[in-house]
């Protein structure tokens, strides 16, 4: 199995699934085109999370990656839920593949979302959910040291980018910063169309 | 719990009597065919027979069939090999968008060393219209390649009306068809389809792993891609694996024995699946064509749910199926197959596989119609897609 035992655990009986019809902070990250997609709803009290809820579309990390952020928030203020990281999500579940870091582990940026529309909605500044709709990507500095695809090594100079092992040539997207394979026409993280 | 296997496409198992057949070649009979002395020639015989029985699968002589050690081997030397001898004469490649990689990658890298291609499309259900390729045929074309079924929608091609688009207007382009998906599983005859070069692989019929095979028509020359000596009639160097051809070559003749009965009874099984499930599960759809298609294979694109996590909720219950999904992929990609298709990424997302093999029973389908529909409702009940669709649908 590609995931460990608590990974798989979140996936089959993934905790707090569902709505919050009466929320406090609605928010959404990720979209269908990267092939993940996280609604949380968060209710709080006194400062305190009091309950948390998700629905998700995704892999089986990007449910379990929910499912533990519901139960890591539970309980917290409003600002020790907002140190809650993607890294210590993952790091919570026992480690994820490496290709699942970056698309999947999103959990942390739902909850966030949630937690500034609450901010918002209590500053009168926001009505309705906070949709992201996109992945908030971590700006990627420079060309990558592995390859998307194969994790090999990458040769990199300023007029090419290109994996050693899987001999394709990378490109970077104007989007989401990560690289893709040259003869793609969209993005393959973020969706988003290649400049030529 | 008994496991129901339907991931015909990734592996499939080995037939017993193939293995039988195998066993002396990994014991006492483990001369090398090329020796002169009794013991390589008792190999040799084997390969020989084992060659025998590859070609009657396909309708071809012997001589041409060159053992390979898989079909991804057997298209690099088709594409590579082909488009090299043949350069003097163009440069220009035709081949379909829902080749497998190793074909497409095959072609971008002799697009790096000075060959054009020209991908043809296909419909929504990933057949490719033989007019489109005529349409792709240029004056300096000089190779063809279109698969003959896809895996990963089990759409079957119209091969042999491709050939004759491309015999009248292009006569100096060859045909190769890779026709790993389909070997073995439908009758195939290499005559009737016209074509110059065909790949197949064992394992796809019940053979061994790393057996495959490249059909080249006779007079037709390649540049090896493997160089060494003499095996193979110096297509392909390389001591020649003796088990897996001998593996291969049983495969092959039980394959044809079988071919009529068990197509029937797989399009039987492979039909009660595509009809029990498109009637128990709302909007998931069937991927490739209804009718023309492997009889082996149901593909799937499920509505609101993803892939990788459907193939998961399936393992725990016992079932092995595949996806194309983006996040069942290592490389974080759709299927360019279902993209080439028109799907739209959300939909492709939902990409889901039932292969059926041999010793599949009416009871296993009937276990999979049971146990599928509560797996894709536990992931739609999570499912932020699905929720705004009842809400859109008012319900």
């Amino acid at each position: 199995m590609i995931y460990s035992d608590k990974v798989m655990d979140h996936f089959q009986n993934p905790r707090n699934v569902g709505t919050l019809p009466d929320a406090d902070g609605v928010g959404q990250v990720g979209n269908p085109v990267c092939g993940d997609m996280m609604t949380f709803y968060v209710k709080v009290k006194d400062d305190r999370l009091t309950d948390v809820k998700f629905q998700t579309f995704g892999c089986g990390a990007a449910i379990a990656v929910s499912s533990m952020v519901t139960e890591m928030a539970l309980g917290k203020t409003v600002a020790e839920a907002m140190e809650i990281t993607n890294e210590k999500v993952a790091e919570e579940l026992g480690g994820l593949p490496k290709n699942k870091m970056h698309c999947s582990n999103l959990g942390a940026d739902a909850l966030h979302a949630a937690l500034e529309n609450y901010q918002a909605r209590k500053a009168g500044t926001a009505a309705g959910p906070n949709i992201v709709g996109d992945h908030d990507h971590e700006a990627a500095e420079g060309a990558p040291e592995r390859c998307p695809y194969c994790d090999g090594p990458v040769d990199n100079s300023p007029e090419m980018c290109s994996c050693r092992k899987c001999d394709l040539d990378l490109v970077e997207c104007g989007h989401c910063h990560l690289y893709t394979n040259k003869a793609e026409t969209n993005c393959t993280h973020c969706g988003a169309q290649l400049e030529r | 719990m008994k496991r129901i296997y339907l991931d015909h496409i990734a592996a499939a198992p080995i037939d017993p009597a193939v293995t039988e057949a195998m066993r002396p070649f990994m014991g006492d009979r483990f001369g090398n065919p090329q020796s002169l002395h009794s013991d390589g020639q008792t190999a040799a015989e084997a390969v020989e027979e084992a060659r025998e029985g590859v070609a009657a699968l396909i309708g071809a002589v012997p001589d041409e069939v060159i053992f390979t050690a898989s079909g991804t081997e057997a298209n690099n030397l088709a594409i590579k090999g082909l488009a090299q001898a043949q350069k003097a004469k163009g440069n220009h490649l035709v081949v379909s968008s829902i080749e497998h990689a190793s074909v497409l990658n095959a072609v971008k890298s002799l697009e790096r060393s000075g060959f054009a291609a020209t991908l043809v499309p296909v419909d929504g259900e990933g057949w490719i219209d033989p007019a489109d390729v005529a349409k792709a045929l240029r004056p300096e074309t000089i190779l063809v390649s279109v698969m003959t079924a896809n895996s990963e929608v089990g759409t079957i091609e119209s091969v042999a009306e491709i050939v004759r688009e491309v015999r009248a207007k292009a006569p100096g382009a060859l045909v190769h068809t890779d026709a790993v998906a389909a070997a073995g599983n439908i009758p195939l005859d290499v005559k009737a389809l016209g074509v110059d070069a065909l790949s197949l692989s064992g394992n796809v019929f019940y053979g061994p792993k790393g057996s495959a095979a490249l059909f080249l028509k006779k007079g037709r020359k390649l540049v090896p891609q493997i160089e060494g000596g003499i095996q193979e009639g110096g297509r392909r160097g390389g001591s020649e694996d003796v088990p897996a051809i001998v593996g291969m070559g049983k495969a092959a003749r039980l394959a044809a024995a079988a071919m009529t009965e068990r197509a029937g009874r797989m399009s039987a099984l492979r039909d009660r699946l595509i009809g029990g499930l498109t009637r128990s599960i709302e909007r998931v759809r069937l991927t490739g064509s209804p009718d023309r298609r492997l009889p082996y294979h149901a593909s799937f694109c499920v509505e609101f749910v993803e892939g990788e996590a459907m193939l998961l909720g399936l393992d725990f219950k016992g079932i092995a199926a595949s996806s194309f999904s983006a996040c069942t992929s290592k490389s974080l990609k759709v299927s360019h197959v279902l993209l080439a298709m028109g799907l739209d990424h959300a939909l492709a997302q939902g990409s889901l596989i039932f292969s059926l093999i041999d010793t599949i029973s009416a009871e296993d389908i009937d276990r999979v119609l049971e146990i599928f529909p509560p797996v894709v409702e536990r992931l739609r009940n999570m499912s932020p897609l699905y929720t705004a669709y009842l809400k859109e649908s008012g319900r």
